[in-house]
């Protein structure tokens, strides 16, 4: 399934990126030798094999529900691109 | 005595603790190597001269006061994307260009605590995307064996500092073999820890689930001394393993008479360049003429394991690197409206290797085709595992190449991002499986590039692993030689 010239601008944009026109051509065709190399996968005999998200035996790791140290806001403000009144600030949205 | 920069840590260490030498005369030596010879190779982008002194001063007052371990007044380089507090932490990329990290990653302050000293940050291939450090916006790494070829990568800055004597020792991170494959291409030794082993809390994140950071060091010791320091559970990391971790020096010396040795023959065919070949095959003699007994085994999904990565991995990263929003850090490249300024950013802020991974996982993940890709994956994640499993029920540890090649010419790789991806054959299965491996120099090439053997073991094998790599490297000289180029150089 070849990813058309659209899709990749519509990835594109999912992914919050922009494409100059020269690279829609090299992202479309590399993507696409990328994705017929994985297509590979699908001569596994997967059939009832569990999907593996994990290599350790871990659930969740809980810890008491207790105010521990952290950043100040100072410190978690200092490599903002932009800040006001103790807050980080984004181009106007409404 | 050997030129101070020669040293390694178990060689130096001895010397600052009877006071023979002081922490702050290795620190000079080593920044003044750096200011010499950093330019022709480009291992660091950051030098942090005024820190590292700072760092030497404070390890000479406890060795004064006899506080001092075995790391204590060690100049170590570090990984441009393990944050380090107040020190600039770029991740290869202009995106990160300015990021000054507010805190430590756990690694770093763990070996601060030890009172080692971190000489500046190093190279990489941006975001860790790469086999090649040819991806860092800050220009490619060359490889002290050979200026003309890569590092490997992505910690190619790690191991050409290794290599070069810029640093004693670094720490780097692996996701694919990001780790294991500079140090074979830079003659030094590399360990990819078991997942979980190593915290990676501070760790700019590529792929959560395959990432590990580990030692990259001149000899397997020294990369066992730098495990003690920074192995164990940490509650800053949710996938922090919770088993305490051993002593590593003390299997090191021991004799692996009768350690069965698995050879996994998928690991031996075509495509695997003849002086590797040879290398790697004659490094198994040794080890069978230390005793080591042969067994074959074999890892029959391993033909698998790229392209299960390459959905894994770019998936995990298209979800990690959204953070990289011209917010909270980092660059921002204003636009009309918010989308536009985060597309902006994004496009100005990362290379063409990280914005094809995000758009392959963005891609891997979007609806209608999760299961397709990343389920497929996950389930071949799976049967790649039990093939380990499996083969470890007959062996200790595995023995096997660590690249198809040794170092290429700067270059050659780039145009064609598949060809890179094809070259971690041997080692990416290691990090979806989540098993330790070690790679330890086993010769040189017709053309004088170093190559190395690997070392695999079951998870928290590395123990067994250090071992066996030990036992090797003592019975041969490989690790011994030195670049010729910076052969002489002060």
């Amino acid at each position: 399934m070849a990813l058309t010239r659209e899709e990749v601008l519509h990835v594109a944009t999912l992914a919050r990126l922009s494409l100059k026109p020269e690279e829609i051509e090299t992202f479309t065709r590399q993507l696409n030798d990328i994705l017929a190399y994985v297509a590979k996968l699908q001569e596994v005999d997967t059939e009832g094999v569990p999907p593996l998200a994990h290599v350790i035996p871990l659930s969740n790791a809980f810890r008491e529900d207790e105010v521990q140290p952290s950043l100040d806001r100072d410190e978690s403000l200092a490599n903002a691109p932009e800040r006001e009144e103790g807050a980080f600030v984004v181009p106007r949205v409404i | 005595m050997k030129e101070l920069h020669r040293l390694s840590i178990s060689e130096l260490s001895p010397l600052l603790s009877q006071r023979q030498v002081s922490p702050v005369e290795v620190t000079e030596s080593l920044l003044h190597r750096i200011a010499a010879l950093n330019e022709e190779i480009n291992a660091y982008i950051t030098v942090d001269e005024a820190g590292a002194l700072a760092q030497a001063k404070l390890a000479e007052a406890r060795l004064g006061k006899g506080e001092a371990g075995p790391l204590t007044g060690i100049p170590l380089a570090i990984k441009d994307l393990l944050a380090t507090c107040g020190l600039r932490t770029t991740c290869g990329s202009r995106i990160l260009e300015n990021y000054l990290p507010p805190y430590d990653a756990t690694v770093c302050a763990r070996l601060r605590e030890e009172g080692a000293v971190i000489l500046g940050k190093v190279n990489m291939d941006e975001f860790a995307m790469g086999s090649s450090t040819e991806n860092s916006a800050f220009g490619p790494s060359r490889n002290p064996w050979n200026r003309e070829c890569i590092t490997g990568g992505s910690s190619g800055g790690s191991a050409a500092a290794v290599a070069a004597d810029l640093c004693l020792a670094s720490l780097g991170s692996d996701t694919g073999g990001s780790i294991r494959q500079p140090a074979s291409h830079c003659g030094v030794v590399g360990l990819k820890p078991t997942y979980g082993r190593v915290s990676r809390y501070g760790l700019v994140a590529y792929a959560s689930s395959l990432d590990q950071i580990g030692p990259i060091a001149k000899e397997v010791r020294d990369a066992a001394l730098l495990m003690n320091a920074i192995a164990g559970y940490d509650n800053k990391d949710s996938t922090s393993a919770p088993v305490p971790a051993p002593d590593y020096l003390e299997t090191l010396g021991r004799d692996i008479k009768g350690l069965k040795v698995g050879v996994p023959k998928e690991y031996f065919g075509q495509g695997l360049n003849a002086d590797v070949e040879t290398a790697v095959k004659n490094a198994l003699l040794t080890l069978e003429g230390l005793g080591a007994e042969m067994v074959e085994v074999s890892l029959p999904h391993t033909e698998y394991a790229v392209a299960a990565y390459y959905v894994i991995a770019p998936a995990e990263a298209s979800s990690n690197l959204a953070r990289y929003d011209g917010v909270k850090y980092g660059l921002r490249v204003p636009g009309a409206n918010l989308l536009e300024m985060y597309a902006n950013t994004r496009t100005q802020g990362f290379g063409p290797e990280v914005r094809r991974r995000v758009m392959l996982g963005t891609y891997a993940l979007s609806a209608g085709y999760y299961d397709a890709y990343y389920r497929k994956a996950s389930q071949v994640r799976t049967l790649i595992r039990r093939d380990f499993e499996a083969a470890f029920e007959k062996c200790a540890v595995l023995a096997a190449p660590v690249a198809p090649t040794p170092a290429p010419r700067l270059g050659e790789m780039v145009a064609d991002p598949l060809t890179m991806y094809l070259s971690d054959i041997f080692t990416i299965s290691v990090n979806l499986a989540g098993i330790p491996a070690v790679s330890v120099p086993c010769g040189f090439s017709r053309e004088d590039l170093p190559i190395g053997l690997q070392i695999l073991g079951p998870p928290f094998g590395e123990p067994v692993i250090l071992q066996a790599a030990h036992a090797f490297e003592q019975a041969t000289d490989f690790h011994r030689r030195k670049p010729q180029w910076c052969e002489g150089k002060s």
